[in-house]
């Protein structure tokens, strides 16, 4: 005990700096994990505004707000945007703060690492954005960026998109070494690997997957630039290449990546349904073997994105069962979750009510991704509106659900203060209504044949189509109410206690330290027998 | 320094899948040319076939197209043929430039179905290779092909396509270089 006392009296002298320059140069994994959290809420709303102008021009049928070149770069950047400036560092953010406090470390093993991958984020999205006031404007051929769209046909600006998509994959490259290093290295002794908490293990294999994935991207855009610019082909026909070959080589990134972007929230959902049931998760080992073998599936599913180029039929039945096989793992998580919810003492906090939300919504996310598994039914539903209510499933009310819930969950323990839990559960129903108002009526609209990145369509479509223009509106300012509880909750909060959640404490050495977490915790490393759970 | 030696083996692993997203290019047509998939074809190949193996009538489609502004004219002298199994044929395709500057063309092939790719044997084509023509130039070229034999049952119409691109700017490009 007097360890832990005199180390917090070290301290005192190394505190934060302060004004800019703490932040541009911190290597603290919790200043850091802030700056990725608050980045990615930017990048949120800036992405969000993007969303609001495509179903503006959506809401009724006619051209009628924005030309179609300019709607195209709206969808392109939409994509790129919520996908590698929202999702991808959110989670890093979660996993900065959270990994070295969830394994009793004092920070990140490369901390210095750590900062520059934080920081080269920013440049690569300036450089993204800053596209959009060059002559031919911002990337417009979607976020897969297939060639020959991507290449012969491409706005000048493409360059800037290729340097940029660089720098985002060494930043996730980077952070991924280091939290792979961290929690090989740097656990709590008597913390075995089978007895990580589970947002830990989750991002350990979706780390794993990063470094796996995140180079072959790279390599994919190399390709591009050197079609582009030193007279390779690669992707072109008159050379030789292959524009069938780019989507292989993106698909392979591609499918990998889906789950980089749920794995977290498997983990981030496993700790709040335990907290607010007041019981342990069920069936911990098969949601680390789940989690282990969905990661593996994923590398052989690829070209369940592009059953229509032209495959025979055995590619297609492989990559059709193959993809099928995935529901299993993901079955089991489901079953956990609900049993670990079984006979428990529920209690309905906005953490809670977001992750049973995830649950039941991930689940409809999943159930389409069956159907859209199903080659010869893929013909049919391939690039309609079908695959967007699909994706958004998963993405919004899967992957963001997921992080709103880990910010309410976490935010006692970040800032010492408590949220206002009647708004919380105002955003969090507010949330719930409008998001299944958005993308639900799109299966619909997809299955009776609305194609997608289009923006106009034809008469049939119009009354859907303005209920989900409504229904995105009321989410994007749902997402403003957010923005509010947070700022609330930092300069207007009541106290947090040390456990937050009632029980807590058992549960994972980020509750045994002080609300808010002090500069530096776990100076010396805390013992697992003062975790009841872990025995 | 256990951190040390994890963090090398991670920067390691992550080159190593970088060389392997380019790996994937060669793995790709090696793939392919191994199945046949996606028609992909080859060059000329010499090939003959036994004159007792029982034939068979196979219709083939050929189709001619220009890539983006091409804007030669290129055109097989009939769209249509019917064939034999094992037999030698021919097909004259004719470039016509109708600009008024020279010009550097060139034909890729594809077969369709792609299953069938592997049963159309060029042994003669100007395929992958470049044409110069001045302006208002024309010329014709003919493609000798024969059908395989082997030919699975369930195919019974093949179509040969070409596509024409514009490669003046990547060979004078090429030329400069060199």
């Amino acid at each position: 005990m007097s360890a832990v006392i005199d180390s917090h009296h070290d301290d005192h002298h190394h505190g934060p700096a302060k004004g800019f320059s703490r932040w541009l140069y911190t290597t603290n994994h919790k200043d850091i994990g802030s700056m990725y959290l608050w980045f990615s809420l930017i990048m949120l709303f800036i992405g969000g505004a993007m969303a609001m102008v495509i179903r503006a021009e959506l809401f009724e049928p006619g051209s009628q707000i924005v030309s179609p070149e300019f709607y195209n770069q709206m969808v392109t950047n939409h994509g790129l945007i919520m996908v590698f400036g929202v999702i991808m560092p959110a989670f890093v953010g979660f996993a900065n703060w959270m990994i070295p406090m969830q394994i009793g470390a004092p920070d990140m093993a490369l901390p210095r690492l750590n900062n520059l991958s934080f920081w080269i984020l920013p440049v690569a999205f300036g450089i993204l954005l800053s596209t959009f006031f060059m002559e031919g404007g911002a990337p417009n051929f979607g976020w897969t960026f297939y060639a020959p769209l991507s290449t012969e046909y491409a706005p000048p600006t493409v360059t800037f998109f290729i340097f940029s998509v660089h720098i985002m994959g060494a930043s996730s490259i980077m952070g991924s070494i280091n939290i792979i290093t961290t929690i090989l290295n740097m656990r709590a002794p008597g913390m075995t690997l089978m007895k990580m908490p589970l947002f830990v293990w989750s991002w350990f294999i979706t780390a794993y997957l990063l470094i796996a994935v995140m180079p072959v991207l790279a390599g994919a855009v190399t390709m591009m630039l050197m079609d582009i610019h030193a007279g390779t082909s690669f992707f072109k026909a008159a050379g030789g290449g292959d524009p069938v070959l780019f989507q292989h080589i993106f698909w392979f990134f591609g499918h990998p990546e889906v789950y980089i972007m749920i794995l977290p929230a498997f983990g981030i959902v496993s700790h709040i349904i335990e907290t607010f049931s007041r019981k342990p998760i069920f069936g911990y080992s098969s949601m680390v073997y789940a989690i282990a073998s969905i990661a593996l599936l994923s590398f052989v599913v690829w070209a369940h994105h592009m059953f229509t180029v032209g495959m025979p039929i055995a590619g297609e039945l492989f990559f059709m069962y193959s993809t099928m096989l995935i529901a299993i793992p993901t079955g089991v998580k489901v079953f956990n979750w609900l049993s670990t919810m079984f006979k428990g003492s529920l209690t309905f906090e906005t953490p809670m009510l977001f992750a049973i939300a995830f649950v039941a919504l991930f689940t409809i996310g999943g159930l389409s991704g069956i159907m859209l598994a199903i080659a010869p039914a893929d013909f049919q539903y391939h690039d309609t509106y079908f695959v967007v209510a699909h994706f958004h499933y998963v993405l919004v009310p899967g992957a963001l659900f997921s992080l709103l819930a880990a910010a309410y969950y976490w935010i006692p323990k970040w800032t010492g203060k408590m949220y206002d839990e009647t708004l919380g559960k105002v955003h969090f129903w507010m949330s719930f209504i409008s998001v299944n108002l958005t993308f639900f009526p799109m299966h619909f609209v997809g299955l009776a044949g609305m194609p997608r990145r289009i923006p106009d369509y034809a008469m049939q479509f119009a009354d859907w189509n303005m209920m989900v223009s409504v229904g995105a509106f009321l989410f994007g300012i749902s997402q403003l109410l957010f923005l509010f509880i947070v700022l609330k909750c930092i300069y207007n909060g009541k106290a947090a206690t040390t456990e937050v959640w009632e029980g807590a404490k058992d549960r994972g050495f980020e509750w045994t330290v002080d609300s808010p977490a002090p500069y530096h915790t776990f100076s010396s490393p805390p013992s697992m027998e003062s975790l009841k759970s872990s025995s | 320094m256990e951190a040390r030696k994890s963090t090398l083996k991670l920067i390691l692993f992550t080159f190593g899948m970088f060389g392997f997203g380019f790996a994937l290019v060669p793995l790709y047509d090696v793939f392919c040319d191994i199945t046949g998939l996606n028609g992909k074809v080859t060059g000329p190949t010499i090939t003959t076939y036994d004159q007792e193996i029982s034939s068979r009538e196979v219709k083939i489609t050929f189709v001619t197209s220009n890539n983006k502004q091409m804007p030669w004219s290129f055109k097989s002298s009939s769209p249509q043929m019917k064939v034999e199994t094992g037999q030698d044929y021919l097909m004259d395709f004719t470039f016509t430039n109708t600009t008024d500057k020279p010009m550097i063309g060139q034909a890729v092939p594809s077969v369709s179905p792609g299953r069938g790719a592997r049963y159309f044997h060029k042994t003669e084509c100007f395929c992958f290779e470049q044409q110069f023509l001045a302006a208002g130039e024309s010329i014709t070229i003919p493609v000798k092909f024969i059908i395989d034999p082997e030919l699975p049952d369930d195919i019974s119409s093949l179509a040969l396509g070409y596509t024409l691109f514009d490669v003046t700017e990547e060979f004078a490009n090429l030329q400069a270089k060199n």
